[in-house]
């Protein structure tokens, strides 16, 4: 197979500029993955049906499984590591754990960075708000229920 | 779907000249919430892709004379939380806000959403009742299409992406007296493709109890977006009543002709359900044209 150029990409990426060099055709997933190793943020349908991808893009919550790449150039993203320094956890994190929010663990960074920009964009979200904003998330395994609370919990906290 | 370029161009000028130089090589995209998939799945191919994101041509939402007009790139999201476009044309507001799911609102566009050409596409079904127009920018000039003839079919849309860039969409707002909704009916709240879909968009008399113009558009039962033509002549000057409701929304049902579907329900359903969407849209916009 011929051999790709590469583009390069620079983006801050958890509050740091980052450039790296990437295939024109690369997803921002694979780049945050594969190319930067922060598998924090999962693949799972590759086609925005399921949320396990979810980052966020200047502050709003993106299926990074569809935004190519080159979309992030410039721009602030910030994927489920960047929530607290290592060896720390967010508020939200502590506030899954404690509610039993977490089962299998494959939505729960999709999940996490949804909540993330709710709570950032409004701090005392309703529990249909709430509902709403992780509505692109899909979890087989709780029934959301636990979910919904922790959030809640931190919203409240 | 390895595309072995990607480029963002700066001026409408400039993104116009990338794609003529690559002669049907390069394709345009948007947010990329359909097309990423469809490049994915080898539907569609491209050695290049244009970002036309950045242009300035293709943001905002504004009134220029009576008219809105929305940049071809304007997300859902913003659609939908637009105070302009909930007031002026509330069912686009609607359609936008139900379009996948959050993430997908984020980052799809209107534009994309017409282009892509899908016969129930969320924001085109409510455009279509607001008779809206596009503005397709082209290496000749930019040309004004009603957006009625797009849709040629599943994913068949007029606007070339491989060499021409839709820039805006343009329809009359909405004034006094006026009012528009949009329903939809899904298997679930939240990312699921619409069973059927509908919209109104009326005009009252003065007196409030006169149908001067009624606009009805719904999806999919057909290959593209459909308006109900014979519905909208019966209300025509009809009295605002349970009755003419009643038979307009009977002529809507014998006038679309919705096919069984596994995904999304057997004929005799969909064709009742046309019925009902129609006449709970027709219902809150009557509402909002009379200011309640």
């Amino acid at each position: 197979m011929e051999k790709m150029t590469t583009q390069t990409l620079t983006m801050k990426l958890n509050g740091e500029e980052v450039t790296v060099q990437v295939k024109p055709s690369a997803l921002l997933v694979e780049v945050l993955r594969d190319e930067l190793e922060l598998t924090g943020t999962k693949v799972a349908c590759g086609e925005g049906e399921c949320g396990a991808c979810t980052v966020l893009l200047d502050g709003v919550p993106v299926n990074s499984c569809l935004v190519p790449a080159l979309k992030a150039q410039g721009r602030e993203v910030m994927t489920v590591e960047g929530l607290a320094p290592l060896g720390e956890l967010h508020p939200l994190q502590k506030a899954f754990v404690e509610h039993g929010a977490v089962q299998c663990g494959y939505c729960t960074p999709g999940m996490l960075m949804s909540a993330k920009a709710l709570l950032d964009d409004n701090p005392n979200p309703t529990e249909d708000e709430i509902r709403l904003a992780i509505s692109g998330n899909l979890c087989r395994c709780t029934g959301y229920a636990k979910i919904v609370e922790a959030i809640l919990a931190t919203s409240a906290g | 779907m390895k595309w072995e370029e990607y480029l963002v161009p700066t001026s409408l000028e400039e993104a116009l000249a990338m794609l003529e130089e690559r002669q049907g090589q390069a394709r345009v995209i948007a947010g990329g919430t359909d097309l990423v998939i469809q490049l994915k799945k080898k539907e569609v191919t491209a050695r290049c892709l244009v970002d036309v994101t950045h242009l300035d041509e293709l943001k905002g939402i504004e009134l220029e004379d009576g008219f809105i007009r929305i940049g071809a790139c304007v997300t859902h999201q913003e659609l939908a939380s637009s105070i302009l476009i909930q007031e002026r044309a509330a069912a686009l507001a609607e359609g936008a806000s139900q379009v996948g799911s959050p993430q997908i609102r984020n980052m799809g566009t209107v534009g994309g959403n017409i282009v892509n050409a899908q016969p129930a596409a969320d924001t085109v079904v409510p455009l279509m009742a607001l008779e809206a127009e596009v503005e397709v920018a082209t290496a000749k000039g930019t040309r004004r299409d009603p957006l009625g003839g797009l849709c040629l079919g599943p994913g068949q849309c007029t606007v070339d992406s491989t060499i021409e860039i839709l820039t805006a969409i343009r329809f009359r707002a909405l004034g006094p007296n006026q009012g528009s909704a949009f329903e939809r009916l899904a298997k679930r709240k939240a990312l699921a493709l619409p069973i059927l879909n509908a919209a109104a968009v009326i005009t009252l008399n003065d007196g409030g109890d006169t149908f001067q113009d009624v606009r009805l558009a719904v999806g999919p039962i057909g290959p593209t977006p459909s308006r109900a033509f014979d519905a909208e002549q019966a209300l025509r000057g009809a009295a605002v009543e349970t009755q003419a409701i009643s038979a307009a929304m009977r002529l809507a049902a014998q006038e679309a002709q919705p096919r069984s579907n596994p995904l999304r329900g057997s004929q005799e359903y969909r064709q009742e359900m046309v019925k009902v969407l129609l006449r709970r849209s027709l219902e809150r916009a009557l509402q909002a044209a009379r200011g309640s």
